[in-house]
């Protein structure tokens, strides 16, 4: 365990150092924070039953609170860590990394550790800001979220290993990450809500590992209780994604 | 006998029939050789002769496809844990992270090695104290190639494998790296040394292995080498005058050659001494009169025409 902590500080470090990579990796949730906020603000609509619908009867902000954390989430996962992975093995780090005795564990490990770290930094960060800025509410469960949260961290890291595991080159990692990234952030519930999804965007987005996530995530904030359908696909997600990422890691 | 502890004298590294392809390109095809406990042992050959698949599936970097390899008395191929905490391993293409600093690389494969030698020292011993908070990507080639030995010898290793260590440094910096490798020797340190440097090769190595189309061709000291595969002397001066016919009746002269005023003689025996006399009886005394003593290299030719004419 010792390898994995020097070798996930090592690089939290880098990851610092390199101040674009961190910027990127938070802009388009803060994005979807100031723009969303801006459209459609905090009341609560009570008259109509539609809107009720959709907004699942609390204001669009508070509605949406959660999903930026789910955003940073799949961010961590789908932007960050596979274009790190795949970019080490295109440069012949793993390389270095094995012959200096590293296994799989360690350096995938290492990466869920940065990945989780991120997520977290990340989820305070815009929370925070939500909060002080806009007034939006905090976890009506904070056990619920907390779990929820670390659930998706998991996931989103399993898949950012399968990713980084599966794809040839770091550029080819980056295209698929974004399109994948960008088809959840408009379908999840992360952009548009979810009420207002035609049946076969609905569908589609089922299939999104972040829908899931988000409804986790939004049931346990607004105090709606335990989601387990949704919990149950999440954790498919990161099973499914991590067996495949250690049975298709490659060195080089 | 236990698994990885050697009798006395056992060979460090034993490598019988090894065999490696990549598809239907056989780049390894059936290699036996032995390194002694405490040699400086030396692969040369061409480009794509085998030589760096060879050392990969002795560090275990590559599954074999056949033969038997031990290293310490250690299986590559399955015991690589055990066996990767007393190897030490220079590869010839790897990178680390851009922004890592060459300190943060010593102390992070330091800690993963349960025995780890003062990461400090190696920094002054491989002259890269100045370029210590240096990141990667910010080091020279010569450099960058200094901090892969030291991290190869960061766990005080047992056998150190150098694939082309010396690629990329100067002149001087080669001649430091081989004072190091010798020192690293005398700690008793065994030493499988990859280099296409046939000085480096002849300065440094004990044996040589030389490689040929996934073969070795030829294995023996560097002398035992350059005795039977590169005989000939070769006399060099100048003269401005007339042809010299003479020359080529003097004992053991093979050729004559003239360049312009250069004037090339081969052959074997005491061949200096012998132009010498030739020279001074005809009242000829050049101020350049010199011999060039056959070299690795020359036997290296000598060996790769030889493997090639057998196919």
């Amino acid at each position: 365990m010792k390898g994995v902590r020097k070798l996930a500080w090592v690089e939290v470090k880098l990851f610092v150092r390199e101040p674009f990579a961190l910027v990127v990796a938070f802009a388009f949730p803060f994005f979807m924070l100031f723009v969303l906020v801006g459209v459609f603000g905090n009341e609560v609509e009570t008259t109509d039953p539609e809107a009720m619908r959709v907004w699942r009867g609390v204001g669009p902000s508070d509605f949406y609170v959660s999903t930026y954390v789910g955003l940073v989430v799949a961010s961590a996962g789908l932007l960050t860590l596979p274009l790190r992975l795949a970019g080490y093995r295109e440069a012949g780090v793993l390389r270095r990394y094995r012959a200096a005795g590293l296994s799989v564990t360690v350096v995938l490990g290492a990466q869920v550790l940065v990945c989780a770290g991120m997520a977290v930094a990340g989820a305070v960060g815009i929370v925070t800001t939500s909060t002080l800025v806009y007034g939006t509410a905090l976890p009506a469960d904070w056990a619920l979220t907390v779990i929820a949260a670390a659930i998706g961290v998991a996931a989103f890291s399993s898949i950012g290993l399968f990713l980084g595991a599966v794809l040839p080159t770091a550029r080819a990692v980056q295209g698929t990450g974004l399109a994948l990234f960008f088809a959840m952030m408009m379908l999840s519930g992360s952009g548009p809500p979810r009420g207002v999804l035609t049946d076969s965007m609905r569908r589609f987005s089922d299939l999104l590992p972040l829908t899931h996530l988000n409804l986790l995530l939004q049931d346990a904030w607004l105090g709606f209780g335990w989601a387990t359908t949704d919990a149950l696909i999440t954790v498919g997600f990161l099973a499914g994604s991590a067996v495949l990422a250690v049975r298709f890691f490659r060195w080089e | 006998m236990t698994e990885g502890y050697r009798a006395r004298d056992e060979p460090a590294v034993v490598v019988s029939g090894l065999a490696k392809s990549y598809g239907r390109v056989r780049a390894v095809d059936g290699v036996s050789f032995e390194v002694r406990e405490g040699e400086i042992f030396g692969i040369i050959g061409e480009n794509g002769s085998g030589k760096t698949t060879t050392v990969e599936c002795l560090q275990g970097l590559r599954d074999r496809d056949a033969g038997d390899v031990r290293v310490l008395n250690l299986d590559p191929g399955t015991q690589r844990d055990a066996l990767r905490h007393r190897i030490g391993c220079q590869l010839q293409e790897s990178a680390l992270p851009e922004r890592l600093r060459v300190w943060e690389a010593l102390d992070l494969f330091a800690a993963l090695s349960p025995r780890s030698r003062e990461w400090r020292q190696l920094v002054e011993e491989w002259g890269l104290a100045e370029k210590r908070s240096s990141a990667f990507a910010d080091l020279s080639g010569g450099q960058r190639q200094r901090l892969f030995v030291a991290l190869a010898l960061v766990n005080d290793p047992e056998v150190v494998f150098l694939d082309e260590m010396t690629t990329g440094l100067d002149p001087a910096g080669r001649r430091a790296a081989w004072d190091l490798v010798r020192e690293v020797r005398s700690r008793g340190t065994t030493i499988v040394l990859v280099t296409h440097f046939m000085d480096e090769a002849e300065e440094l190595c004990d044996r040589i292995a030389v490689f040929k189309r996934g073969r070795i061709v030829a294995i023996d000291t560097p002398s035992a080498l350059v005795a039977r595969f590169a005989a000939h002397s070769t006399v060099h001066f100048s003269y401005d005058g007339d042809d010299l016919p003479w020359l080529s009746s003097c004992p053991g002269a093979a050729s004559v050659r003239r360049e312009g005023a250069r004037f090339t003689v081969t052959g074997d025996g005491p061949l200096l001494a012998h132009v010498a006399a030739a020279l001074i009886a005809h009242g000829i005394a050049p101020l350049d009169l010199r011999v060039e003593r056959a070299t690795l290299e020359q036997a290296f030719l000598g060996i790769s025409e030889l493997a090639g004419s057998s196919r």
